[in-house]
């Protein structure tokens, strides 16, 4: 396996714990240069993937590559190429800032001479070089993931691995945080990163959506929505919970969710708007108004999960 | 292997040994402590033991064996009484722990030349103090007919008392060797038990196997710290041994510091197995505590003799070095024994580090199960 424009590849990888498979006989591939969002809702497998794929968990069966190397045969070279951020805070809180960085440097075994360069630059970006002598533990969220991510790229990876980056973070940091990635992004690495927001994954150049192990859509997020097979519509009523409870049971819904007042719905055909006025007024629900809308990639995730149940 | 990579572990290791204040007093107090409670426990002075003493006799011979009592430390005399009843009540009430009666005859028949009988009470409710305290008496007693044999003759030392003494002020210099050794077994394992399972606690495993950092780089990278401090613990403990105990050093010092070093790099080494096995601190400290300290108490030859243990545990004791390390301490200390005299204890003392050093490389995967 050794095509330069392959970042990773995967081919019917599978990994179970006990009878659960957390990654279901998965095919991924995902070229250079792109950022790759994986995602799901808690459980689906994001962490154990990642793990297979940074070759520090080993899979039951299939195979994968990753920077040009097998994960299984050749982990520690696929180690050598990658950068990884695990999902639970992974440096030593009772070291500094710039001690962190200088024992990830030692072990990737980076050059003394290109050191202060390239520790400067990364301090920088993150804006921590004010907290260099700061220990880990006290840094707050946002700025813990910033130093993982400095870590994690202290040896200029092939590939950057996150597993969940900005979870917990607040939403100044969230977007400081992915204004770097676009940056890395330009230098030509390339990204795979977890999310469980869907609003994060709308700006990665392709989106997989990961249900108990099997990728149910992957695609760029636009096409995704573009070729989503219903219409979707957002129906404000007066009690809109109500109102879930009396279109569940309408036939040929694909799926119902609520945002704050407002219910986005799945339909088979555009028909069914018309049953649908019927069966709430029927219940005694004021239906205040409603038009159609383009479906956001949760409004897709939902339906394709509750397609798969 | 790189040895930058070994460097940068035990770098980061060493830091953050010295910003856990608590955690490194406690590695330079144990050792300390240990051998204060268990070398004063085992090797006890007795001292000032209450005793009333009761002199039928009063002759100047008996007044003169009342004195020698009264003169060592070992003995405090409260009364002087001249009725077996008034003993009594002094050991009931618990005032005195022994009672000494000189009988009527005392004088008379050491002049005379026969054997003359001391009648001695102990109070046996402490058994430990007890046997102390009965030691003692016949070690001053030996010394009375020793002085009074000078002036008689034919003489009447009665050697076997003497014996008995000499045995129990060398027994505190053997003990102390060996108690080292225990500790040291202990305070090895429990040194390096928390080591491998902080990090998988902690969450900074996974961060650390995603990098290309070597199994032998990784373990032989934590080994060192833990080793430095297993040094300075023994050298502590050789201090204490020397200064405090007043056993005496008769081999040499590099010696020492060699075959220790050779010792610790076993035992160190089986406090990660431990760890890196157990994945918990709290299970694998416990595992590192029960795995050393019973097989280096009890099966080294430290408490009980190996040859007068059954057979199958004579076997077991081949596999624990505080064995080898036991006998090693008491020559070098008490004879002053040179390698050459030693070559069967360190090479099994090496061969043990060697292999759960292999092991503990073996066992530790840089991957998730
Ligand atoms: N080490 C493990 N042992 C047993 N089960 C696991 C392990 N890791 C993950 N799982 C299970 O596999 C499934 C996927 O987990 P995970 O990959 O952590 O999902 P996500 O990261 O998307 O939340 C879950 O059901 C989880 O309980
Ligand atoms: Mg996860």
């Amino acid at each position: 396996m050794n095509n330069e424009a392959v970042a990773i590849r995967t081919e019917n990888l599978l990994k179970s714990f006990g009878d659960y498979r957390a990654i279901d006989n998965l095919d991924l591939d995902i070229k250079r240069g792109e950022i790759y969002g994986l995602v799901g809702p808690d459980g689906s497998g994001k962490t154990t993937l990642m793990r297979l794929l940074t070759a520090i968990m080993e899979p039951d069966s299939g195979q994968a590559w990753v920077a040009g190397h097998s994960v299984v045969t050749e982990s520690e070279r696929v180690k050598e190429k990658i950068g990884y951020m695990s999902q639970r805070f992974g440096l030593y809180e009772d070291l500094t800032v710039i001690e962190n960085i200088i024992f990830y440097a030692d072990l990737y075994d980076v050059p003394r001479k290109e050191r202060p360069e390239r520790i400067e630059r990364l301090l920088g970006f993150s804006n921590l070089t004010p907290f260099k002598a700061r220990l880990a533990g006290k840094l707050s969220g946002g700025m813990k993931q910033k130093l993982g991510l400095a870590c994690a790229l202290i040896h200029t990876p092939e590939i950057l691995f996150l597993d969940e980056p900005t979870n917990g973070v607040d939403p100044v940091s969230r977007r400081d945080f992915w204004k770097i990635l676009y940056d890395l992004l330009k230098e030509g690495i390339t990204i795979f990163v977890s999310t469980a927001y869907l609003d994060e994954a709308e700006r990665c150049t392709r989106v997989g959506l990961i249900h108990k192990g099997k990728l149910l859509a992957e695609d760029d997020p636009a096409a995704m929505k573009k070729s989503f097979g219903y219409p979707m519509i957002a129906l404000w009523a007066d009690d809109p919970r109500r109102a879930i409870e009396v279109l569940k049971m309408v036939p040929g819904i694909k799926n119902i969710s609520i945002y704050g007042d407002r219910l986005h719905i799945a339909l088979e055909s555009p028909e069914l708007m018309e049953t649908i006025v019927f069966e709430l007024q029927a219940a005694g629900i004021v239906m205040k108004s409603y038009r159609n809308i383009i479906p956001t990639l949760e409004d897709i995730f939902i339906t394709k999960v509750a397609g798969d149940e | 292997m790189k040895f930058p990579r070994i460097r940068a572990i035990a770098k980061k290791e060493l830091i953050q040994i010295r910003r856990d204040p608590l955690s490194l007093a406690m590695a330079f107090l144990m050792p300390v402590m240990l051998l204060f409670i268990f070398g004063y426990a085992i090797t006890l002075d007795v001292n000032n033991l209450k005793t009333v003493v009761c002199d039928l006799d009063k002759s100047m011979l008996s007044r003169e064996l009342a004195a020698q009592f009264g003169k060592s430390d070992y003995f405090t005399i409260i009364d002087r009484v001249h009725s077996y009843g008034e003993i009594d009540g002094y050991l009931d009430r618990g005032e005195a722990l022994v009672a000494i009666s000189i009988p009527r005859d005392f004088s008379e028949n050491i002049k005379r030349g026969r054997p003359a009988e001391l009648q001695v009470i102990v109070d046996g409710s402490d058994s430990n103090t007890a046997t102390i305290a009965l030691g003692y008496i016949s070690a001053v007693t030996g010394l009375f007919s020793e002085k009074i044999a000078v002036r008689q003759s034919p003489p009447l030392i009665e050697t076997r008392v003497r014996v008995w003494f000499n045995e129990e002020l060398e027994s505190r210099n053997y003990i102390i060797p060996g108690l080292i050794a225990v500790i040291m077994s202990v305070i090895a394992a429990l040194l390096t038990s928390l080591t491998v399972a902080r990090e998988w606690e902690r969450g900074t495993m996974e961060q650390l196997i995603s990098t290309p950092v070597k199994t032998q780089e990784f373990i032989l990278g934590k080994l060192m710290p833990y080793f430095l401090i297993g040094f300075i613990d023994m050298l502590i403990s050789v201090l204490l041994a020397v200064f405090l105990f007043d056993v005496p050093m008769k081999g040499s010092l590099f010696l020492l510091a060699g075959l220790s070093s050779l010792f610790l790099f076993g035992g160190l080494s089986l406090g990660m197995l431990i760890s890196i096995v157990a994945k918990s601190q709290l299970v694998a400290s416990q595992i590192a505590m029960v795995a050393t300290f019973l097989p280096a108490f009890l099966l080294s030859g430290f408490m009980y003799a190996i040859p007068n243990m059954p057979k199958p545990l004579q076997v077991i004791t081949y596999a624990i070095p505080a064995r080898y390390f036991v006998s090693i301490l008491k020559d070098i200390f008490l004879k002053g024994n040179a390698l050459h005299m030693l070559l069967f204890e360190t090479s099994l003392l090496g061969l043990f580090a060697l292999v759960v050093f292999a092991i503990a490389n073996k066992k530790f995967k840089k991957r998730i199960e």
